[in-house]
């Protein structure tokens, strides 16, 4: 970095980030360090009266079983819909990077999905398997005699949620994985294939090891996706039902905090919460950033 | 024909569901509520959609009209707000030697992947104190936060070669000459990718507006939707409540077809 021409101001540089740093403090830093201050007392949520209890918030969320219920279904969660869309995308676009007619039709008709929101997601499967309109839950019903009341049953309601996230998440891999296969050079492939190797062999020991990086990424970005992103999908399909057993963390930190007012809980989660993401952040930034040097 | 039979799959996995609702929006309620619903597109579609678009539901009263105008400015606001913030503060970053640039680099990338999902409780308290609920700016401003356009910008920059910007100091050209008769324009491709990418990531906010706007003229759709199918089975009156989702699905999905390839380079650049 140091051979490279920069320019000399005093002030513009600090003007220019100024607006940046303005956000990021007040929006990021501030309640960052609310929320660690929030985590170590206890409030009642009428008057404001602050009593410090030192990591009484931590130790009884960290003993609650609850919380730990959350945490596990979360994790569930996410590794679900992480190898289900990751699978399904990478086949898509390994079939729509051949060279066959209406390439670009079929790109163009599994890209758009992408621009659908993770609650109209939500909405969509809610309405398709609805107990009392659905479509689907009546043939479930109807036709295979499946007891469906995801609202009672967890496996049903887990099984619904990760449908309902998964196809949301498809488009999204789907980008990536066809961008890294364009990237593969066609002569390696060629190469292989004038040496005789099969199709599965040309996949698995040539194409599979370049796309790595990509695969890498989409693993984190899809675990922080199912972790954290996927609150619209809780809110509209089950609120957590039944009982507690499908409330996520975020849904979690929501209800604690919106719904139950005990703001020190909510706090000491979000700080859980944040330290996770930015241990991702920077574990996934460390890799970027050895990839762009070399 | 394997590709284009797996492909097709693809396609009807994805479509099946959309068509679904759309079928639902041109029902009557009670149709819908006698399930099974039928599957063809019934006579009601244009009486549905007027409905939702200028009246709404009879729990939820606010037209889609008011929540478009609410969302188009939330999604726009967050864009452009964070094209040009993000703009210049990986300028600054990439092009200036000055002493506070780590501690502002990492200030900044912190924040790179951090969902407001997690840090929610505490940003409504500041944004609470800033008095800034139930306004735009509440809206859109604590969403300008994340890094990911400082991200794509320092790295466009870092490829330019410097000895552009060394030549036009030799002219006498000041930076801020520089950043906007050479540089802006060099970055015209990034900027779009961006403003595709921030445009459908400010439409689709939930929680964030869910949580600040309790006035019903500052709903998004998607608050609206929510707001239409909260209540009692009975009362859900699913064909305006779908016919909402489609068009609430329509503003971005435009964006990302019309602009397919900006949006494909900017998504996988970010990644470089």
């Amino acid at each position: 970095m140091s051979k490279q021409y920069e320019f000399k101001a005093s002030i513009l540089p600090y003007l220019l980030v100024l607006p940046q740093m303005v956000i990021v403090f007040v929006f990021f830093f501030w309640p960052a360090g609310q929320a660690v201050l929030q985590s170590f007392y206890l409030q009642d949520p009428f008057g404001g009266k602050m009593i410090f209890v030192g990591f009484q918030n931590y130790s009884k969320l960290l003993a609650d079983p609850d919380y730990w219920q959350s945490f596990s279904v979360s994790t569930a969660f996410a590794v679900c819909i992480t190898l289900g869309a990751m699978a399904i995308s990478l086949f898509l676009a390994i079939q729509a990077n051949k060279k066959i007619r209406f390439a670009s039709f079929y790109k163009t008709m599994l890209i758009w999905p992408y621009a659908v929101s993770t609650l109209v997601a939500g909405v969509i499967w809610l309405f398709m398997f609805n107990p009392n309109v659905g479509v689907i839950a009546y043939v479930l019903k109807h036709t295979f005699h499946v007891d469906w009341q995801y609202l009672l049953n967890f496996n049903q309601a887990f099984l619904l949620l990760t449908l309902a996230a998964t196809w949301k998440q498809l488009a999204y891999n789907f980008v990536f994985f066809l961008a890294g296969l364009q990237s593969v050079p066609a002569t390696l492939i060629e190469a292989a294939e004038i040496d005789g190797a099969k199709s599965g062999t040309r996949f698995w020991k040539i194409i599979f090891p370049l796309l790595s990086p990509t695969t890498f990424y989409l693993l984190v970005m899809n675990l922080v996706y199912g972790f954290f992103e996927t609150f619209p999908i809780v809110h509209s399909i089950t609120q957590g039902a039944p009982g507690k057993s499908t409330a996520i963390l975020v849904y979690k930190v929501w209800r604690d905090g919106v719904i139950n007012l005990d703001l020190g809980s909510s706090a000491a989660q979000s700080v859980i919460l944040m330290l996770l993401v930015i241990m991702l952040t920077v574990f996934q930034f460390r890799f970027i950033e050895r990839r762009v040097t070399y | 024909m394997f590709p284009h039979i797996m492909l097709w799959i693809g396609i009807v996995i994805i479509l099946f569901p959309i068509y679904f609702i759309f079928s639902a929006s041109s029902h009557t309620s009670a149709e819908i509520q006698a399930a099974p619903m039928p599957l063809n597109i019934g006579p009601h579609l244009i009486e549905n959609y007027r409905q939702a678009l200028f009246k709404g539901t009879q729990n939820m009263g606010t037209p889609v009209l008011t929540m478009l105008k609410n969302s188009l400015i939330m999604a726009l606001g967050i864009s452009v707000g964070k094209i040009v913030i993000s703009l210049m503060a990986a300028f600054a970053i990439v092009f200036f030697k000055f002493p506070l640039r780590n501690f502002c680099f990492w200030s900044i990338f912190i924040t790179l992947m951090l969902p407001v999902e997690v840090r929610i409780m505490p940003t409504y308290k500041v944004v609470a104190d800033l008095g800034l609920l139930n306004t735009y700016a509440g809206l859109i401003l604590p969403m300008i936060v994340s890094a990911t356009a400082v991200f794509l910008f320092r790295q466009f920059f870092m490829s330019i070669p410097r000895e552009i910007a060394e030549a036009s100091q030799i002219d006498g050209a000041t930076p801020m000459q520089f950043f906007r008769y050479i540089l802006a324009p060099m970055t015209r491709t990034p900027i779009a990718a961006m403003f595709v990418i921030q445009f459908i990531y400010g439409w689709n906010q939930y929680l964030w507006p869910l949580l600040i706007t309790t006035k019903p003229e500052f709903y998004t759709l998607l608050i609206g939707i929510n707001r239409m199918m909260s209540g009692a089975d009975v009362q859900i009156e699913w064909q305006i409540a779908m016919a909402t989702t489609l068009l609430a699905m329509l503003p971005p999905v435009i964006v990302v077809v019309l602009m397919q390839k900006q949006f494909i380079a900017g998504m996988t650049e970010t990644e470089k």
